[in-house]
């Protein structure tokens, strides 16, 4: 089957604009997590100096739009002699937007940890590090997952912001298309179904990685 | 080291909780094999006088020796050797919920004694077996009844070689059905002359086992003594008191 030279041009397009948007989501969901499991820590564990910075990280990150910080990074530094590319203002905004929610979700994952599996570690002996380590990110780790896994599917779909800041991705691709042809329900469609498996694959992946590291009395199976 | 140096005394511990005194200036004294129990009213300081003896709660003033060396709190090195010598059993299990049953035993050995996976599994094996769950080892807390994560619990403590064991009404939690297994590990314990003190309500245990009875009353130990002195009938003791009603719940059920 043949497709009309605007459907074999919307399609190169979109594969082109898929592959930048990969390129985007991945390292932001790894920042992310690294950022969020860091801020979340600091939020519960910290020193109260420390913990007062990664509350105001969280509450700066989660209380401002995405577009705003965008904006900020990409149109905002360069006054102060901060320049990004496109692509790296996108990925530093989203890392540090989804670090944040992210932030959110180990806190509760950590502090839904009851006092007694403390004191059964402390009892034997471990130190308070030793404890964090061993018994309570463990637990913590299953308990952020459900929270993580829907910021990361939340992440793949804010990616479209990328084109705002002019890194041409899956959206910006789509937009460009549409505008030359005028044919936006088409074409919003088609990038609505490519959203749609990017969103479906990572469902799948967590839900593996779910079951993988399920334990029974963490949630039900 | 003569006999008649204690194996753990604690001196004079105070501890508030927010202006509110629970425990007002406690001392006692643990010899090799002596098993004392704790008993009184809710909220009179047993579990808090235990947990401070851990170190888990830090005391507000008081003294603690363990084999006649003094723990210095400020020193986390030195409390952290501390309670590998001294096990603690809770009211809730306290159980690792994301490990095993024998990763609950073995767990400590590897990564605080770091001996090797094997033989902190061999080891482990070898304790579940001693509290009869040998056969439970790869079920996680939540497959276990409350009474088998007591003694998973109890074996978890043991594996670490404890000189004394602190426990804090192990059998609270549990369904009268299931008390009797926990009651039957203590008392293998108690036979083999592991040093104990013991916060409980079983009439049984105060009865037969405690070498003394400490009654422990709004932050102070206010009796103590052998359960013979305390126990006969017509003491006008509070020990006394204390178990009738005891006594009395258990022939209402």
């Amino acid at each position: 089957m043949e497709l009309s030279p605007f459907y074999q041009e919307l399609i190169s397009s979109l594969n082109r604009g898929l592959l930048v948007s990969i390129a985007l989501i991945v390292p932001s969901v790894l920042g992310g997590i690294v950022i969020g499991i860091l801020a979340g820590s600091v939020r519960v564990f910290g020193v109260p100096w420390l913990r007062k910075a990664a509350d105001g990280y969280a509450a700066i990150f989660r209380g401002t739009p995405l577009v705003v910080q965008l904006f900020i990074l990409y149109f905002g530094l360069p006054n102060l002699g901060i320049y990004f590319t496109p692509y790296w203002a996108a990925v530093v905004g989203f890392m540090l937007c989804s670090g944040a929610y992210q932030s959110e979700y180990v806190r509760g994952a950590l502090l839904s940890i009851k006092r007694g599996q403390y004191f059964g570690a402390l009892s034997l002996g471990f130190s308070g590090v030793q404890t964090i380590v061993w018994i309570i990110i463990p637990q913590a780790v299953r308990r952020a997952l459900h929270g993580c896994g829907n910021e990361i599917i939340y992440l793949i779909k804010y990616s479209s912001l990328a084109y705002i800041v002019t890194c041409i991705e899956l959206t910006g691709e789509g937009k460009t298309i549409a505008t030359e042809y005028f044919r936006f329900t088409e074409v919003f469609l088609v990038i609505g179904v490519y959203y749609l498996v990017l969103v479906s694959i990572a469902s799948m992946i967590l839900k593996k990685i779910e079951t993988k590291w399920h334990i029974p009395g963490f949630g039900l199976h | 080291m003569p006999q008649d140096v204690p194996v753990l005394s604690v001196k004079n511990i105070t501890k508030s909780f927010s202006g509110v005194p629970i425990l007002k200036g406690v001392s006692l004294e643990l010899r090799e094999g002596e098993i004392k129990i704790l008993i009184g009213p809710s909220g009179g300081g047993k579990s808090t006088l235990l947990q401070c003896m851990n170190y888990l709660v830090a005391p507000d003033q008081g003294q603690i020796w363990l084999d006649g060396e003094e723990i210095c709190i400020t020193k986390k090195r030195d409390v952290y050797a501390y309670r590998r010598r001294v096990g603690m059993i809770f009211q809730d299990f306290n159980l690792f919920d994301h490990l095993t049953a024998i990763d609950n035993v073995a767990i400590a050995l590897r990564k605080i004694k770091k001996i090797s996976k094997k033989e902190a599994l061999i080891r482990a094996l070898k304790e579940l077996e001693m509290v009869g769950l040998a056969d439970k080892g790869h079920l996680y807390p939540a497959e276990l009844s409350g009474g088998q994560k007591q003694r998973v619990a109890i074996a978890r403590a043991l594996a670490m070689d404890p000189e004394v064991l602190l426990l804090d009404e192990p059998t609270s939690a549990l369904d009268p059905e299931l008390i009797g297994e926990v009651i039957a590990v203590i008392r293998a314990l108690a036979n083999k002359g592991m040093t104990m003190i013991l916060a409980t309500h079983q009439i049984g245990l105060i009865r037969n086992l405690a070498h003394e009875i400490l009654f422990m009353e709004q932050g102070l130990i206010v009796e103590r003594g052998t359960p013979g002195e305390l126990l006969s009938r017509g003491n006008p003791s509070r020990t006394q008191g204390f178990c009738d009603r005891l006594n009395e719940l258990y022939d209402e059920n």
